[in-house]
């Protein structure tokens, strides 16, 4: 693999490959010296244009776990226009050596814009642009998912039959794109459920069912219920009425926790904005994966990490 | 080259017998033996070793299988590989005498990947090397202590090891 930048086209054996190799990273985590030699002086950069401390933490503990070099770069309150700004900083990275690059950017495309310039020969990891895509969320979110469902037999196997439903601030979330995407390729049925506000005006194309009513859509007993973080840093003009409506709306409180049947796993992408999209009880409930996401990332990460960056460059 | 087969069924189970045997005897009895197969015919025949082990000496022997790719020195040269499954079993492996099984010794480098693999699991007392075929042109100052059967052959040629767990068939050919 060269560069991840989208789940959409991404093969069902090339995800499943990475799960796979994931599975036996997360074996190396639960080891005494939690470290493989295999990307020994390789040099992975993470350039983040936005803030992230999980992603980048995740990010940096893997490539450390796998003895690559890490250097960390962030290039927050830089004034320089887009275009420009990226193609000096990508030739800076050329210039030091870098054999990978993870990047986060506001804008949408901007990794892929990196990955197709010229302007630098490492592989490009999208850790979230814009409101375009986070792959690697979307492979931790899967990962978790087989692996509550299958435990140890889950190598191989992809999530047939599974049903996900993502709810909340779909038409802001890369999550959500992401997830749409993959968990579709793994053999899941995604339903969004959102206010109309907050779903994209145009979704033709996208293979998931709409719900506008999340007690319809936890009635209908879904095996995965994602709660999206309700982005208010991206949110320009007002969605919804307010918080309390919301989280009356659409929020995963209590009662809703009591209606979904007790297998049912409670996901969310960090961070959360808990008695908003998500009450305590629902966050921190043996149903729910939040923390096995955080522990998840770093194995899905060091896969992904280990398909860039071993292995004879394709030509 | 006309491919030749030169293990069957029956040698094969023998040629394991042996080796079980030497295994017990090189380390006077099954204590603290920790058998680890190389995925992935490697773990089978560390399992049938194990068997063989438990009904000659009558007590449970830790088999279990060391995956050694993330060690290899050979990434960079090919499409990037998958990686196996590893089982360490529960006691670990600090203290105890681990046997590593494969299929084929060849160059030896898939040895000594697994030899940096197990530093990074604890400290074995002793480390031990059981192949069922040591087919030569060693690249490293490895050899094996317990063999199955030494089988002198040109680098051109192909030695296919089939199992009946994996391939439905035992047999080693040549050609």
């Amino acid at each position: 693999m060269r560069h991840l930048l989208t789940t959409q086209g991404l093969s069902r054996d090339a995800a499943i490959a990475i799960l796979d190799v994931a599975e036996d990273m997360a074996a190396v985590s639960e080891r005494e010296v939690k470290k493989l030699p295999t990307l020994r002086g390789k040099t992975v950069i993470n350039l983040f244009f936005e803030d992230s401390t999980r992603t980048r933490i995740s990010f940096e503990a893997a490539a450390k776990r796998l003895s690559a070099d890490v250097i960390n770069f962030a290039a927050k309150g830089s004034s320089v226009s887009k275009g420009e700004n990226l193609k000096d900083t990508a030739q800076t990275l050329a210039a030091m050596g870098a054999d990978a690059v993870v990047v986060r950017h506001w804008a949408s495309g901007a990794p892929k814009t990196l990955a197709d310039s010229g302007w630098i020969d490492a592989g490009i990891v999208n850790a979230g642009d814009g409101t375009h895509e986070h792959p690697t969320q979307a492979l931790l979110d899967a990962f978790t998912i087989r692996r509550r469902l299958h435990g140890t037999a889950a190598r191989g196997r992809g999530l047939d039959g599974v049903a996900v439903t993502i709810v909340g601030d779909i038409v802001h979330s890369r999550v959500a794109r992401s997830n749409v995407w993959l968990l579709t390729t793994l053999g899941a049925r995604v339903t969004f459920v959102a206010p109309a506000t907050l779903l994209p005006v145009n979704m033709t194309g996208w293979p998931a069912d709409i719900s506008y009513d999340l007690d319809d859509a936890i009635a209908k007993r879904p095996d995965v219920v994602m709660m999206l973080r309700v982005q208010s840093e991206r949110m320009a003009a007002a969605f919804f009425p307010n918080a309390r409506e919301y989280s009356k709306q659409w929020g995963l409180n209590d009662e809703r926790m009591q209606a979904l049947p007790a297998s049912s796993m409670v996901m969310h992408p960090g961070p959360m904005n808990r008695g908003l999209e998500i009450s305590a009880a629902a966050a921190d409930s043996p149903q729910s994966t939040v923390l096995e996401q955080v522990a998840n990332g770093v194995s899905v990460r060091m896969s992904v990490l280990y398909h860039l960056l071993s292995g004879a460059v394709e030509q | 080259m006309p491919v030749r087969t030169v293990l069957q069924h029956a040698d094969i189970t023998r040629a394991l017998t042996r080796i079980s045997h030497e295994i017990l005897e090189s380390n006077r009895g099954s204590d603290n033996l920790v058998i680890l197969g190389i995925p992935t015919r490697g773990v089978t025949l560390a399992k049938r070793i194990a068997g063989i082990i438990q009904s000659v000496d009558s007590t449970v022997v830790a088999a279990g299988a060391l995956d050694v790719t993330m060690y290899r020195d050979d990434l960079a040269q090919n499409p990037t590989r998958a990686t196996g499954p590893s089982d360490i079993p529960a006691g670990g492996i600090d203290g105890k005498t681990v046997v590593l099984v494969d299929d084929v010794l060849y160059s030896g480098r898939t040895i000594r990947a697994a030899l940096d693999g197990l530093g990074d699991l604890g400290r074995p007392r002793a480390v031990r090397l059981a192949v069922l075929i040591d087919r030569g042109h060693r690249e490293f100052p490895i050899r094996a202590d317990f063999v199955g059967k030494n089988l002198p052959s040109s680098m051109e040629e192909r030695i296919n090891v089939r199992l009946e767990e994996i391939d439905g068939t035992d047999e080693v050919t040549i050609g």
